[in-house]
């Protein structure tokens, strides 16, 4: 989404859902992985008659409640969608003015650049690499230095018809043809999406990891956002595009920088060809594209000193770049796959997993287990036990290893569990709320705090003491924390907010202070670079401010009445629950329609139930974009350079697939989709392996540690696998029956359930089934001991993220006798 | 600032005289008062409550801990119920089936309860101290980060990389403790540093 719109994250709120017209649920399945937030559909549903659209190859409990179920292949949902655009802009049914002045379809892109629809590659593609030279993927400049525009959209250059002639090949029959969803089927879904196109009605889409985990991930979601900005449902209520996070707190690390390239905030670790900070700012030139636009990334250089001054502390000056120096530089992916893949090769030593299960959650578990199998050392921090730490223990057919044979020395470290810490969640809608301590911890149960700050002072000590290779960056790290070995959470969370340094002026009067040295930060706007501020994660910043903590606000009031609550804990950013809501407004500033009035400009200010996302003063005439944090100032139907696969998506197959890609099968799966050697030799093929295997999650149960929940081991008991009555009888498998099934890589084992919800397809003129694999069983806890999933999985990442493709394999599936009991 | 509300504080303030003048407005007798003072009490009146968050999926729903003893007067507690909480505006009171079961996750079977260690080659786990653990887990880090830490790369810059040890941070923690885990693996020049937004 960031490469759409500006930022990634989900847009609007849970709650805003229930202003929705229209919910489109694909590539997730909300009813049973999020149940208490689906209620906002089921709210929709009931109060503003909404309709509720389900696409997905399995008959979901979202699909049950659906007024429209629509089936499909896994792994084809871009092709479905790259339809529904074709449908759209060839029907006349998107959002013009929206799309004019809201997106950058008026935007001429350089000659150079193309598309070559039988070979499905774009122009700058090199094979031996198998990467793209993106240097044609950019707009026509003008003589005045910003890109060229055609406010008709008539230009053939124009974004709006390459757009237009990409996807028309994404007809009805071949949409059929290649996801198996029946024609009729799939109009009547573009009826609905397109009821939406209007400033009246709105549409929002739910999504989870059904789109993200495919070698393709990243582009299925860009065509998401695209539909979006073409109906004019971006900045709206009820609109939207929203990422339905897996986990409590996924949205938090991500936003606080636990991924390898990251800093907080969604900054980026230097690489070492940026050999100073100058080198590393000149990499980013945010200068506006279009005159007056904001471009609010102009101001990185405050958020990237502010972070390096919650780093080193006193050890970052002016005169050493602020420490830039200290922060690792790299020069390679670093993602937990090629980690993984690192490891395997016996290039790592040490790892530790900090709530984190890979055993079970990386794919291809018997590679990982030789991965671990190769460490010196391993150390988990868990509440629970969980299989990594236990991947030396031979559990029969379910962990088959020989302890004797493997030398990792293993710590099992025991941490508390929610109940028994506080701190702050940030939910999938952005939104911080603390959580106090209700319980003791279990025996000796530390928090991650009190294990991590252990760790750093014992290391710190040693360097002191003897020094080594090194020591600086350890000893210039900022570790102002009363107790030095118990931090506490309050403290870390004003760190992530911010302070001020030194007393802040005013920059046209010196005898102003705007705030007094030591006071926290009351938004990222204060953020300055020349070191006068601290703050580690800029998009926090605000919610922890002089009036105190605001994640820890309870107050539920909605005034408006449309699910805003805005003082309800802390929306990043600036406490803003919809974003880009500018866009719920024309070019004038006046709403699109009565219905769906939302923020507006009052003359003198915008006004509305929100914190407007937008400088809240600048008047509409001024004629800046919507989208603040693009220097084209507008949302992009086509990307520059920052998607790796193109810059419109395309559809591609899952690198195993039952068929050949219809549009173009010299180019099958992803052209850029990074493959390991060794990882390439295990993809099977159709013929050895004919069936379409997808895994998903069962409402009972939540990853692996609800196997160690005895309440929900009690209701879900055991490992299954879901197969049609079709695929049944041509195997002869009976209900009930245990089956084996398996992939190149491996087996897993269990009882068969022979049901309608997962429908057999028709693909390009072939019956196509799916196998159903739930994810949620191991070899520790209360169910029943099985081989987990990812034995089956492949090693394959999307081209942009290297989020592995879980949602689409191929399998075969025989019948075997029952177990003894 | 006390931002934590006591839900049955507000009831017991405003909803008692409410019942009793709606006892007498519908003209009930001695009978009914009697009966309503004869109602086995609340069950969870002596309980502490204590405002959470779902630790499984992204919707936070907000749920009420109920505990014997009071964490914030330094006195010992345990969990032995938990509600949602009606005043969260997402899930207004509901848990789903995965919600619903969290205290067997706090008293689950499976709680590790203190530090294990695994010889290598060895078939069996040994409880440890923390501080054995601590200590062992430091000198091997260091051992590996003295032997393999890159301070310069082959063109003369300043790189400081660790790239033999990886950290992998799971979803369930807060902000705080993540903030805290960026600041130790970054310092220590740890690259491989990643989440579950992709597994």
């Amino acid at each position: 989404m960031a490469p759409t719109f500006g930022r990634g994250a989900m847009t609007n709120s849970w709650t805003d859902i229930k202003n929705a017209d229209v919910v489109l649920i694909m590539g997730g399945n909300a009813a049973e992985a999020h149940p208490c937030g689906f209620k906002w559909v089921t709210e929709a549903k009931h109060h503003n008659n909404a309709k509720l659209v389900v696409v997905d190859p399995r008959f979901t409990r979202s699909a049950a409640v659906s007024d429209f179920y629509c089936p499909i292949r896994a792994g084809t949902d871009t092709a479905f969608l790259l339809g529904v655009i074709n449908h759209l802009l060839s029907t006349d049914k998107y959002h013009k003015a929206y799309v004019e002045q809201f997106t950058n379809a008026s935007y001429l892109v350089r000659e150079g650049y193309e598309f070559k629809p039988e070979d499905g590659l774009f122009s700058g593609y090199d094979a031996a690499k198998r990467t793209y030279d993106r240097g044609t993927w950019d707009y026509e400049m003008g003589a005045d230095g910003f890109p060229v525009r055609d406010e008709t959209l008539q230009n053939p250059r124009s974004v709006f018809q390459q757009l237009k002639k990409h996807v028309s090949r994404y007809t009805p029959e071949m949409v059929e043809r290649i996801t198996g969803s029946p024609k009729d089927k799939f109009l009547k879904v573009c009826d609905y999406i397109a009821s939406t196109g209007n400033g009246e009605r709105s549409m929002t889409i739910m999504y989870a990891l059904g789109w993200t985990q495919h070698s393709y991930g990243s582009q299925t979601i860009r065509t998401a956002a695209m539909i979006q900005l073409l109906l004019g449902n971006m900045g709206m209520p009820g609109g939207g595009v929203n990422a339905l996070r897996g986990h409590s707190n996924v949205q938090g690390l991500t936003d606080i920088g636990i991924l390898s390239n990251s800093t907080p905030g969604y900054l980026v670790l230097p690489t070492e060809r940026e050999v100073t900070f100058d080198a590393y700012m000149g990499n980013r030139d945010f200068r506006p594209l279009q005159p007056g636009q904001i471009s609010f990334w102009q101001n990185y250089k405050k958020f990237f000193v502010s972070f390096l001054k919650s780093m080193y502390g006193s050890a970052a000056t002016a005169e050493n770049a602020f420490g830039f120096d200290y922060l690792p530089k790299y020069d390679g992916q670093y993602d937990v796959i090629r980690h993984f893949e690192l490891m395997h090769q016996g290039k790592i030593n040490g790892y530790v997993c900090q709530g984190f299960n890979p055993l079970m959650s990386a794919p291809n578990k018997s590679k990982m287990t030789a991965a671990l199998s190769k460490l010196k050392f391993l150390v988990t921090i868990d509440p629970l036990e969980t299989e990594t730490s236990r991947f030396w223990e031979r559990k029969g057919e379910a962990n088959p290893v020989d302890p004797s044979k493997i030398q990792t020395e293993v710590f099992m470290l025991p941490s508390t569990c929610f109940a028994e810490d506080e701190g702050t969640f940030t939910n999938s809608s952005r939104t911080l709320n603390w959580r106090w301590k209700a319980a003791d911890a279990p025996g000796q149960a530390r928090t991650d705090i009190d294990i991590m700050a252990d760790l750093f002072n014992r290391l710190r000590a040693a360097y002191q003491k003897d020094g080594g290779k090194g020591a600086a960056p350890v000893l210039a790290t900022a570790w102002q924390y009363k107790d030095p070995k118990h931090p506490t959470a309050d403290e870390l969370l004003r760190e992530i907010n911010g302070r001020a340094l030194v007393d802040l002026k005013d920059a046209t009067d010196p005898t102003k202070v705007l705030l007094p040295a030591g006071h926290q930060l009351a938004s990222f706007a204060q953020m300055r670079d020349d070191g006068s501020t601290e703050g580690a994660c800029w998009i926090y910043t605000g919610s922890y401010t002089q009036a105190g903590n605001l994640t820890a606000r309870r107050n539920n009031a909605d005034p408006s009445g449309l699910g805003i609550h805005p003082q309800w804990g802390f929306a990043w950013p600036a406490n803003r629950r919809i974003l880009y809501n500018r866009a719920s407004a024309d070019a004038d500033g006046k709403p699109w329609s009565e219905r769906k009035k939302y923020m507006v400009w009052d003359g003198s200010k915008w006004a509305g139930p929100d914190v407007p996302d937008y400088p809240p003063a600048l008047a509409p005439d001024k004629k800046a974009g919507p989208y603040i944090m693009n220097p084209e100032g507008v949302s992009r139907l086509w990307v520059r350079r920052t998607m790796a696969d193109g810059p419109f998506p395309e559809h591609y197959e899952p690198f195993e697939s039952p068929v050949e890609n219809a549009l173009h099968p010299k180019t099958s799966a992803s052209p850029v989709a990074r493959v390991f050697k060794g990882d390439l030799e295990v993809f099977g093929k159709a013929k050895d392996f004919p069936y379409v295997a997808t895994s998903y999650r069962l409402v009972e149960h939540f990853h692996w540690w609800t196997k160690s929940v005895k309440l929900n081991a009690i209701v879900q008991p055991e490992f299954f696998v879901e197969i049609s009555p079709e695929l049944a009888s041509e195997k002869k498998i009976t209900n009930g029956q245990w089956v084996k099934v398996s992939s190149n890589r491996g087996s897993v084992k269990g009882k068969a359930v022979v049901t309608k919800r997962i429908p057999t397809l028709t693909i390009d003129g072939k019956k196509v089934h799916t196998v159903g694999l739930p994810i949620h069983f191991g070899f520790v806890g209360e169910t029943k001991t099985a081989i987990g999933v990812n034995a089956l999985t492949p090693v394959v990442g999307d081209a942009n993220t290297q989020t592995p493709e879980y949602k689409a394999f191929l399998v075969d599936i025989e019948p075997i006798s029952n177990p003894v009991a | 600032m006390n931002m934590q509300f006591s839900r049955r504080q507000f009831l017991k303030g405003t909803g008692a005289g409410v019942a009793g003048t709606a006892l007498g407005a519908f003209g009930f007798g001695d009978a009914e008062v009697a009966l309503a003072q004869a109602a086995r009490p609340f069950k969870l009146e002596k309980a502490t409550e204590t405002r959470n968050t779902c630790p499984y999926c992204s919707v936070s729903c907000g749920m009420i801990m109920y505990s014997r003893g009071d964490v914030k007067k330094g006195e010992k507690a345990k969990v032995f119920h938990v509600e949602g909480d009606v005043d969260n505006p997402v899930n207004r009171g509901t848990l789903c089936p995965k919600g619903s079961g969290v205290l067997d996750f706090i008293n689950s079977k499976q709680r590790i309860t203190q530090p294990m260690h695994r010889k290598p080659g060895s078939d069996k786990f040994e409880p440890v101290s923390w501080d054995f653990a601590m200590d062992r887990i430091a000198k091997l880090m260091k051992e590996d980060r003295d032997a393999n830490f890159v301070e310069k790369n082959g063109d003369g810059v300043t790189v400081n990389r660790w790239p033999t040890v990886g950290f992998l941070a799971g979803c369930a923690s807060s902000n705080e403790p993540g903030w805290l885990t960026y600041k130790v693996t970054r310092s220590l020049g740890i690259l491989a540093v990643d989440n579950q937004a992709r597994i």
